[in-house]
């Protein structure tokens, strides 16, 4: 590292932009490989859940994750006490 | 077996039409067929940069709705033999392109040259996507800068997805990396991504690094491609990167440390890079 750097004891900018970036694109990817009608889906089964229990629904979490040869499509919701 | 080459980075301003000039007259020295399109309708400037601007009379969309033929359209490089170009229209929009027409034109090149270099506009609209759809190979060309990285990557997975290639599950495109602007000094004291990070985050072979050079904008004012500037750092790195492409794939890469310089050039370059700068 450049010593004026280091008597600074500043973070080179070159290593936060890669920081930044390995995270920005990490994200991307996966989204990227998400099918289209992923959106449409979460919409479809939130509604499904909303016609029998008060959900709040920003409550509910589609995720489809990758794994080897298969996927999961993972739906996470969180249920009001008073639901139950 | 004619290959289909995109220059392509999603970015503006990278270094596309700059790439597209030097590799497609690299090609050519190297005694291959060439011709150079520019896809960038609308906005045509393949053809100032390649110095051939008053001898455009027609162009790629007049082709493509066979409005002229190949041969009325495609200019003969002055400097270059093997060496054509074929520019875009200034007067129509981005939609004149379809892929039948773009497809029709490929096929009519692919007998006659060995490389079709195709120049993509900036973007991810029609005409970036019809530069890139019938490719065999692409170039991505990327500054060592966060926004071009990111859109680098984003043009990667289009090259994935909405290619032929990708829609036939045929070998995917080929990718190459090409890193352009690249300033060591800035590098080394932790200014700029180096070739290192920019590998390591898109993942792609690195086919040439093409350093920060005053050749590339007095190459531009000219209008000779700066792949002729045999005596610049850039135009050698450019040779290089068109000797690698053409199969020397281990050709050790230049420019990616800061020059070293002898005692006498040091004390009398020094006045004229301040005033450079």
């Amino acid at each position: 590292m450049n010593l004026i750097n280091f008597l600074r004891k500043r973070k080179p900018s070159a290593s936060i932009a890669k920081e930044r970036l390995q995270i920005i694109i990490s994200h991307e990817r996966a989204q990227r490989n998400n099918p289209d009608f992923l959106p449409q889906l979460q919409k479809e089964i939130v509604d499904v859940i909303a016609k029998y229990i008060a959900i709040d629904k920003d409550q509910v979490k589609v995720n489809l994750d990758h794994a080897g040869d298969h996927a999961v499509l993972e739906l996470n919701v969180m249920m009001p006490e008073e639901a139950l | 077996m004619s290959q289909i080459i995109v220059i392509t980075s999603g970015k503006g301003g990278v270094g596309k039409t700059t790439t597209s000039a030097a590799f497609a007259t690299g090609l050519a020295l190297q005694n291959c067929k060439t011709v150079v399109i520019d896809f960038d309708v609308g906005l045509r400037n393949l053809d100032i940069i390649m110095g051939c601007e008053r001898r455009v009379v027609y162009d790629f969309v007049n082709v493509v709705n066979e409005e002229a033929t190949l041969n009325q359209a495609l200019i003969k490089d002055k400097k270059v033999d093997n060496l054509h170009i074929l520019p875009a229209s200034q007067t129509r929009d981005k939609e004149a392109l379809t892929k039948e027409g773009v497809g029709r034109v490929l096929d009519q090149l692919r007998e006659k040259f060995d490389y079709i270099v195709c120049d993509s506009p900036a973007g991810i609209e029609t005409g970036a996507l019809m530069a890139m759809y019938y490719a065999d190979t692409a170039i991505i060309v990327t500054n060592p800068e966060v926004s071009s990285v990111r859109d680098s990557d984003r043009i990667l997975g289009i090259l994935g997805s909405k290619t032929r290639r990708a829609e036939n599950n045929e070998e995917p495109v080929k990718e190459h990396l090409l890193l352009t602007r690249y300033s060591p000094v800035r590098v080394q004291i932790g200014e700029m991504l180096s070739v290192e990070d920019v590998k390591e985050i898109l993942a792609i072979p690195l086919l040439g690094v093409i350093p920060e050079s005053k050749a590339v904008l007095r190459a531009s004012n000219m209008g000779s491609p700066v792949i002729l500037d045999e005596e610049s750092d850039a135009g050698q790195a450019y040779k290089d990167a068109v000797t690698r492409f053409l199969g020397e794939t281990d050709l050790p890469h230049r420019f990616l440390e800061i020059k070293k310089k002898g005692l006498l050039r040091r004390i009398f370059s020094k006045s004229r890079e301040e005033q450079a700068a």
